[in-house]
């Protein structure tokens, strides 16, 4: 499991991010990088618009057409309620990547902020702030969300709230080790003399000045934000069907993966693994790009 | 150095209240509050309000804080509504388990990730070390169900060597007992560990062999062998140590899926079956039996650091490695 990211080591070198052009250019001479974001963009453009060409019927069960092996028609085989595989995984794929996209970002806007203003502030407050983190630290994510999952029902945008809520943490990690940083520049200093107000100096010029970490960082919360919704839905407790992801897709094919049903895990499994480690990748290629820290 | 433990403890103490602080709010939070949690889902709102008078549940918070701390301090953690048992016996009797299934796994992890990340950093760019990169990220992006149950199905179907759910029993000695039940759980609890170790002990050990003291002992006409192993080696290892608190929380986190996946007989599966029945006194009880150990690993990890590096004992040390907490 990815939790507090391992990666992490030391303050950061903050440096001018530089301009957009040498961050293409630097992006697209990483060859891993590149293949990675054409398998994520394939893989989106797949759950989104396949269905448009790929027609299933994926709210009707249709017990005459259960648990069939792959064949012509059903290139993925069906499930225990008759639900083409292939249909499935597609419908999956958009319930898990907008669940991961959005928490995502939910987690590294709120990490941002946090950090942001216990790196600048200082004092109490940053000692307050950051005990706080290390609170959230110390509970795993997986036993919190289960708790909140046996809460509220959760639709796609509870669960992408609450996955973005328990997964701020490294990003305000990070983002204070930049701030505590950034303060000291003589620029943030100056706007600082001349009145600007503390919520000012954070908003409008140490979080822009920090966007290439927050934009790295973003592409790894995405990653472990998909499989964290991958687990709450492996434990039964995702968004209700006839909805689905990736995870309850391999929950609902286990008893029958042991029964040699592979093709109901193994799809699912693998477009986890696979966009995942493409996420990742991506957010290695970004960093190397933006020439900034954040995992290695 | 006293300082710096003295602070250390102060701090993992200060974590811990928090983390009280947490399970008292989520307590707090549910429809109906703590009373719901003792008599249940189904007790009426006469019930409920003659509960909260007779407990003190009607004074303000801080007070009430107050007595549910002192409670946990007795070990009084509540009563299981599922279960019929005290939550704290139901975690004193499962926790043991839990910790053997982590304890292995981490160690398994060490003893595989650390090797294989000095020798992928050694023979850098070979054939080795790409096929171990690429397995290392694979495994890194592999949720522990679909690990475990991809070897559940080769190991325990296709190939018939360990059984596929672990030994049941009420303690360790059951569990011990038949020792291949355990292998499958513990090579699932390893798998993402192993990926993120090795990928930082390889990087730690690339880092060092830039520094200047490599050089020098080269320029002296040390061995190569003996420059890895006695001045590389440890001092790659401490910044590995360190990181191991930062895993810990993972860990438990992989460790709730693989009880689950096994019908391992610990605090994770208890908490999953816990969540499915909504059963509250179990599920915080969890949380907070997993924060304190989680504080207590990190605290260790930090210790064992303090003990390995020399460096972190001098004060200018000291300010920067607090500042990056």
């Amino acid at each position: 499991m990815t939790e507090a990211s391992p990666f992490l080591s030391g303050a950061p070198e903050v440096g001018e991010a530089p301009p957009a052009s040498t961050v293409l250019a630097r992006f697209r001479a990483d060859r891993l990088a590149v293949t990675s974001a054409a398998v994520l963009a394939i893989t989106l453009l797949a759950c989104f618009l396949g269905p448009l060409i790929y027609h299933t019927d994926q709210v009707h069960t249709d017990l005459s057409t259960a648990r069939l092996s792959p064949r012509a028609g059903h290139p993925l085989g069906t499930d225990d309620l008759g639900y083409d595989t292939l249909g499935r995984l597609l419908a999956g794929g958009r319930t898990s990547l907008v669940i991961g996209v959005l928490a995502g970002l939910i987690a590294t806007a709120i990490g941002a902020v946090w950090g942001a203003l216990a790196g600048y502030v200082g004092g109490w407050a940053d000692t307050v702030l950051m005990r706080v983190v290390d609170t959230g630290v110390a509970i795993p994510a997986l036993f919190l969300l289960l708790v909140a999952a046996t809460l509220v029902t959760p639709s796609v945008a509870v669960l992408a709230l609450l996955i973005g809520a328990v997964s701020w943490l490294v990003p305000a990690r990070l983002m204070r080790a930049e701030t505590v940083t950034l303060r000291e520049r003589d620029y943030v200093r100056a706007i600082a003399a001349i009145g600007a107000g503390r919520l000012r100096v954070v908003f409008r010029h140490i979080i822009p000045n920090a966007i290439g970490t927050l934009l790295v960082n973003t592409t790894f919360q995405i990653a472990h934000a998909i499989l964290l919704v991958s687990y709450v839905s492996f434990l039964g407790l995702g968004v209700p069907a006839p909805t689905t992801d990736w995870g309850a897709m391999l929950s609902k094919g286990l008893t029958f993966a042991y029964d040699g049903a592979w093709w109901l895990i193994l799809p699912p499994g693998l477009a986890i693994v696979l966009v995942v480690c493409a996420v990742n990748f991506v957010g290695d290629g970004l960093r190397d790009a933006f020439a900034v820290r954040g995992r290695r | 150095m006293s300082r710096y433990i003295a602070r250390r403890l102060a701090l993992a103490v200060m974590v811990v209240l928090l983390v009280t602080v947490v399970t008292f709010v989520l307590l707090h939070l549910l429809p109906g509050g703590p009373a719901r949690g003792v008599l249940g889902l189904k007790a009426t709102a006469e019930q409920i309000a003659a509960f909260n008078a007779e407990q003190g549940l009607d004074q303000p918070l801080p007070v009430q804080y107050w007595r549910y701390l002192s409670r946990l301090l007795t070990g009084d953690l509540g009563r299981s509504y599922s279960l019929n048992s005290e939550v704290g016996a139901l975690l004193m009797e499962r926790l043991p388990k839990t910790l053997l299934l982590t304890a292995s796994s981490t160690l398994l992890a060490v003893a595989v990730a650390l090797p294989l990340g000095v020798l992928q950093a050694v023979r850098r760019g070979n054939a080795l070390d790409h096929l171990a990169t690429g397995l290392a990220f694979a495994l890194y992006a592999t949720p522990v169900f679909f690990l475990s149950l991809i070897l559940i199905i080769v190991f325990a179907q296709l190939v018939p060597l360990f059984p596929a759910q672990a030994a049941q029993g009420d303690d360790l000695a059951a569990l011990l007992s038949q020792p291949g039940s355990l292998v499958l759980p513990v090579l699932a609890g390893a798998g993402a560990t192993v990926a993120a170790l090795s990928r930082f002990m390889r990087s730690a050990v690339l880092d060092n062999l830039t520094e200047d003291y490599v050089r020098t002992a080269r320029a002296k006409g040390t061995p190569e062998r003996e420059i890895l192993w006695r001045h590389v080696w440890p001092n790659s290892l401490t910044s590995v140590v360190a990181m191991l608190g930062y895993y810990i929380p993972g860990i438990f986190g992989g460790s709730l899926v693989v009880e689950s996946m096994f019908n391992y007989p610990g605090v994770g599966l208890l908490f999953w079956t816990s969540a499915r029945n909504a059963d509250f006194p179990v599920l915080l009880g969890v949380v907070l039996v997993v924060g304190v150990a989680v504080v207590v690993g990190a605290l260790l990890a930090d210790l064992a650091q303090l003990l390995l590096d020399p460096r972190v004992r001098i004060p200018a040390r000291r300010a920067r490695a607090g500042a990056t907490r």
